[in-house]
């Protein structure tokens, strides 16, 4: 199953090279550090909040997994840099996908 | 490589009209054949046209409208710096021998496709500019300790010099109140903080040493070019308060022209957002890294126009893929002071700095007398 074949399920999971290992962001099939097979890591994944605002009442933070890939996602308390968060839903939504952190 | 230099340009008013894209490639076309008499239609080798527009063939259909049969015809396109990227293909055609004269044309409507990067999933939902420029203006504010007013001085001074451009989509000016009350889109980001799509048109032509001296009065010489991509998705950026590609360009340029930013008197800064002008004022090294709003406020409190004269992106508008060339005739005016009531104090060298998808692709500019 590809990464999008996941996110639409509502699992967020990471592309990972099957040859040299490295993470593989944004997703791809194919490495961009070795042009290896890449193959996705499930998993509980923390990430953290690096960076914030908020339109209207919606905060939105850029989170930072693995000290790799960074996604923009909703967040429904108050962001604070630095803190801990785990995806809470994820999907794709015409065409464009969405994360939500807690 | 051979010496390149501007032979001529024009450009059309930046509007909201609703105009097709091949009218407004003519129109600035048409300005430039009508303000350069003595250029040959014939002897233009390559026409390049500059946009987001998804109208294809783009070149051979400007070419015919405007009775060219050039050698080579194509468009280039990287979102909101397509107008120096495809100056600088016009430079290489030039410098390698392939073309001696280049029509580079851009236009872009105020729908453009370009102003959303469809690709870059990394963005989530929050795939408009706002959202990467409000990450970039909190990320700023947080490392520096800025406020709202400080970046509030951007907007105030870029409208202010915008109204001496007659081109301009803007001719107010506004106090920092104004722009601290205007619509709030973030709580980072006011309406007019931002820079507003439009249509518009601008078109330059570029030439070799000989054509540049046959055919220009007062000759404008591209010295320096620098370009650096980072990458395409906006989270890829390292830091949210500075600019890398900006920088990497910008040292480029500047080398390339063996000149230091001291020696630059006037230069055009991609504002696309308030906090883009303080931060690429930083990246290229007119100021130390946190104090480029100090350095906005004081051209703006002593109406020195050297920075951004014609209103930047936020007081003349931002049709994208004309943005790069409409920067680049600024410049070329002022040296040849040419520039009205914009015109700043007897400029040698400008600079020029565009850039693309929240700073992952930046082109500078070093241009000379």
């Amino acid at each position: 199953m590809s990464f999008e074949d996941k996110l639409t399920e509502g699992k967020f999971c990471i592309p990972e090279c099957d040859e040299c290992k490295k993470i593989v962001w944004p997703p791809s099939e194919i490495c961009s550090h070795c042009f290896g097979n890449v193959h996705l890591k499930d998993g509980d994944f923390e990430g953290k909040i690096i960076e914030f605002s908020r339109q209207k009442e919606q905060f939105f933070c850029i989170v930072e997994f693995e000290n790799t890939i960074r996604i923009m996602a909703k967040i429904s308390d108050t962001p604070e840099i630095g803190k801990n968060v785990k995806i809470l839903k994820c999907g794709i939504s015409d065409g464009d996908y969405f994360f939500q952190v807690i | 490589m051979k010496k390149v230099g501007i032979i001529g340009y024009g450009i059309t008013p930046f509007s909201k009209d609703d105009q097709k894209i091949e009218t407004i490639l003519l129109n600035s076309t048409k300005e430039l054949f009508k303000n350069n008499p003595k250029i040959n239609r014939k002897d233009v080798d390559a026409v390049l046209i500059s946009t987001n527009n998804n109208s294809k063939y783009l070149s051979p259909v400007l070419s015919e409208m405007a009775g060219i049969q050039p050698n080579v015809a194509h468009t280039i396109e990287s979102l909101c710096n397509s107008g120096t990227n495809s100056i600088v293909s016009a430079y290489s055609y030039i410098a390698s021998g392939l073309a001696d004269m280049v029509l580079v044309s851009g236009a872009e409507r105020y729908d453009s496709p370009g102003q959303i990067l469809e690709w870059d999933n990394s963005r989530g939902e929050f795939k408009h500019p706002i959202f990467w420029a409000s990450i970039f203006a909190k990320s700023y504010k947080r490392e520096y300790a800025i406020s709202d007013e400080e970046l509030a001085v951007v907007s105030v001074k870029n409208h202010k010099q915008a109204k001496e451009n007659p081109n301009a989509l803007s001719n107010k000016t506004y106090s920092i109140e104004d722009v601290l009350n205007s619509k709030k889109l973030t709580d980072d980001l006011r309406l007019l903080d931002c820079s507003r799509p439009c249509t518009g048109g601008a078109s330059i032509i570029l030439g070799s040493e000989e054509k540049v001296n046959q055919l220009s009065e007062n000759p404008v010489w591209v010295t320096g070019i620098g370009q650096k991509t980072i990458s395409a998705g906006f989270t890829k950026n390292i830091s949210f308060s500075s600019m890398e590609s900006s920088k990497l360009a910008g040292q480029a340029a500047l080398k390339m022209a063996d000149k230091n930013i001291e020696n630059i008197d006037v230069a055009e800064i991609h504002d696309a957002f308030s906090v883009c002008e303080p931060m690429a004022l930083e990246s290229l090294g007119f100021s130390k890294d946190g104090k480029g709003t100090n350095m906005v406020k004081e051209l703006h409190e002593t109406n020195n126009f050297r920075i951004n004269p014609r209103g930047g992106l936020i007081g003349t508008g931002h049709p994208l893929g004309a943005t790069g060339i409409a920067q680049t005739i600024e410049i070329a005016q002022q040296l040849q002071l040419n520039a009205g009531n914009r015109q700043t104090d007897n400029p040698q060298v400008g600079l020029v700095h565009n850039m693309s998808a929240a700073a992952t692709s930046s082109t500078v500019l070093v241009l000379e007398k």
